[in-house]
């Protein structure tokens, strides 16, 4: 038990004397994935429509395809990631290796997936439920379109709180792309593992529970947002 | 526009951690990130000779095949023999000695195969591989794993063909190794640095030293620029003539980590 309150004891003293060090990797951490997720949604978000709405030949494909990436191992990613990005891989010239280029490079191709099948999938429940009212009053393709992204908003924001979980929580691609470097690109999670491999469970456990309560603040936000939006009547 | 906006000012923000001149990339062995070392010394390489240093620790094995794709400016390893190979191959300019240490064998506390007593890596080993008590073998290809199978070598043992069984391959760092070891209370061979800044002990003790075997060789390698034209060579140059100066080596001679001394001067 005295563990366990060590641990709290910990994580809460981190906090509240605003720790230095762990401000830097908290902010590190959300400045990388929270630009992963806004970079991931610019592509995803229209793929997953366009998706959704149109019937094409190869369509079934492309759905499964983005379905099964969701399950990438991150590892993977990070490894290919990495022999791109190598000064001798084709784009070395970047100098993306071991910057928070990289590490958001390989966030966003685990976010992608996660967030054009999701789309994908709401808008198509949307379509169904629509398409026949737009049949017969005659609405462009192109208004529909944001009709459709339009009221599918509230589903859009968990389905990007899903992303920048997957992103955020992830460690094995950024430690490979990032090299956890000290000041540069070291996260939370890639601490917690250095942590871990020092020996030092609490600490590692107490910078665990201080992601987690950052994606409590993240997730309390979108809840309040959906709240006030529902009282408004926006819903 | 919120959101191209924002997206502007991330990007802004994020660019001030690009590379720039001054700073060089080491490609390092996990033991001396791990223990602090790099910590103590950094800042002191920053403020004498103004280059800022920048560590990826991993295995040695990795840490070798990174910097043979480029992606380092300096190598510090505790491989001799792969070293060596690595500047005969033309991927570095010169190894230095830079610093010491040694291996140690760690195990349960009771040490219920008396291995305190011995004097000798061959019968410590031999005691461990008759009792086929559980030993753990980082298999990763580290300086450590590669030791490890040369004191199996040298005491002319195979326990490759009990894998699975009391030979247990975690292909896992030290740390994590140790973390597994502390579990289940088994035997591990470790490198001092890691095992002194190493906090999850539980109740493993070193149960082995001091045996000439045991040595612990750290080298260090500047990237030769002919094989990678990235190279920031200057800097790289100037960070290890200053390590390997008198006032370098005293620097890492005077590293304390509670009372002990974690690595000796080479030079």
């Amino acid at each position: 038990m005295d563990f366990i309150i060590e641990i709290f004891n910990l994580a809460l003293e981190l906090i509240i004397s605003f720790d230095e060090v762990v401000f830097e990797i908290v902010w590190l951490s959300i400045k990388v994935s929270f630009t992963a997720l806004i970079l991931s949604c610019l592509v995803a978000v229209p793929l997953g429509t366009v998706l959704g709405l149109n019937r094409f030949f190869g369509r079934n494909f492309l759905i499964l395809l983005f379905n099964t990436l969701m399950g990438l191992p991150p590892v993977v990613v990070g490894l290919s990631v990495y022999l791109i990005l190598s000064r001798s891989g084709p784009l070395g010239w970047m100098n993306f290796l071991y910057t928070p280029y990289a590490m958001i490079i390989a966030q966003m191709i685990l976010i992608i997936p996660i967030v054009t099948s999701l789309t994908c999938q709401k808008v198509e429940e949307l379509f169904m439920e629509y398409r026949e009212l737009f049949l017969s009053v005659r609405v462009k393709k192109s208004q529909q379109f944001w009709v459709y992204l339009l009221d599918a908003r509230y589903a859009l924001l968990t389905i990007f709180l899903a992303g920048f979980g997957r992103a955020i929580s992830e460690v094995g691609a950024v430690i490979i792309v990032g090299g956890n470097i000290d000041h540069v690109t070291r996260m939370m999670t890639t601490a917690i593992a250095m942590h871990t491999s020092r020996g030092d469970l609490s600490l590692a456990i107490a910078l665990g529970l201080i992601l987690l309560f950052i994606a409590l603040l993240v997730n309390l936000t979108v809840f309040i947002l959906k709240v006030i939006a529902k009282r408004f009547g926006y819903d | 526009m919120v959101m191209i906006k924002t997206l502007y000012i991330f990007i802004i923000l994020l660019s001030a951690s690009r590379l720039v001149a001054g700073e060089i990339i080491l490609q390092s062995t996990t033991s001396t990130k791990n223990s602090g070392f790099y910590d103590y010394i950094l800042p002191l390489v920053k403020k004498s000779i103004d280059v800022d240093v920048k560590v990826v620790a991993v295995g040695t094995g990795q840490a070798i095949e990174n910097s043979k794709r480029c992606d380092g400016d300096v190598l510090l390893v505790h491989d001799q023999e792969s070293e060596i190979e690595f500047v005969d191959k033309g991927y570095g300019v010169k190894r230095y000695d830079l610093m010491y240490n040694d291996f140690i064998v760690v195990g349960p506390i009771e040490d219920e195969l008396n291995l305190r007593n011995e004097t000798d890596i061959k019968t410590v080993l031999r005691k461990i591989y008759e009792s086929q008590k559980i030993f753990l073998s980082r298999s990763d290809n580290s300086g450590t794993h590669r030791k490890e199978n040369k004191l199996w070598e040298l005491a002319n043992l195979k326990p490759l063909k009990y894998s699975g069984g009391w030979y247990l391959e975690t292909g896992l760092g030290m740390g994590a190794t140790l973390n597994i070891a502390a579990g289940k209370n088994a035997y591990t061979v470790t490198d001092r640095a890691t095992w002194i800044s190493f906090r999850n002990k539980s109740d493993l003790d070193i149960l082995f030293e001091g045996h000439p075997a045991l040595f612990n060789q750290y080298g260090i390698i500047v990237i030769d620029k002919n094989f990678c034209p990235n190279v920031n060579i200057s800097d790289a140059e100037k960070f290890v003539k200053w390590l390997m100066s008198e006032k370098g080596q005293e620097i890492i001679d005077s590293f304390r980590l509670g009372n002990e001394q974690l690595f000796f001067r080479s030079n």
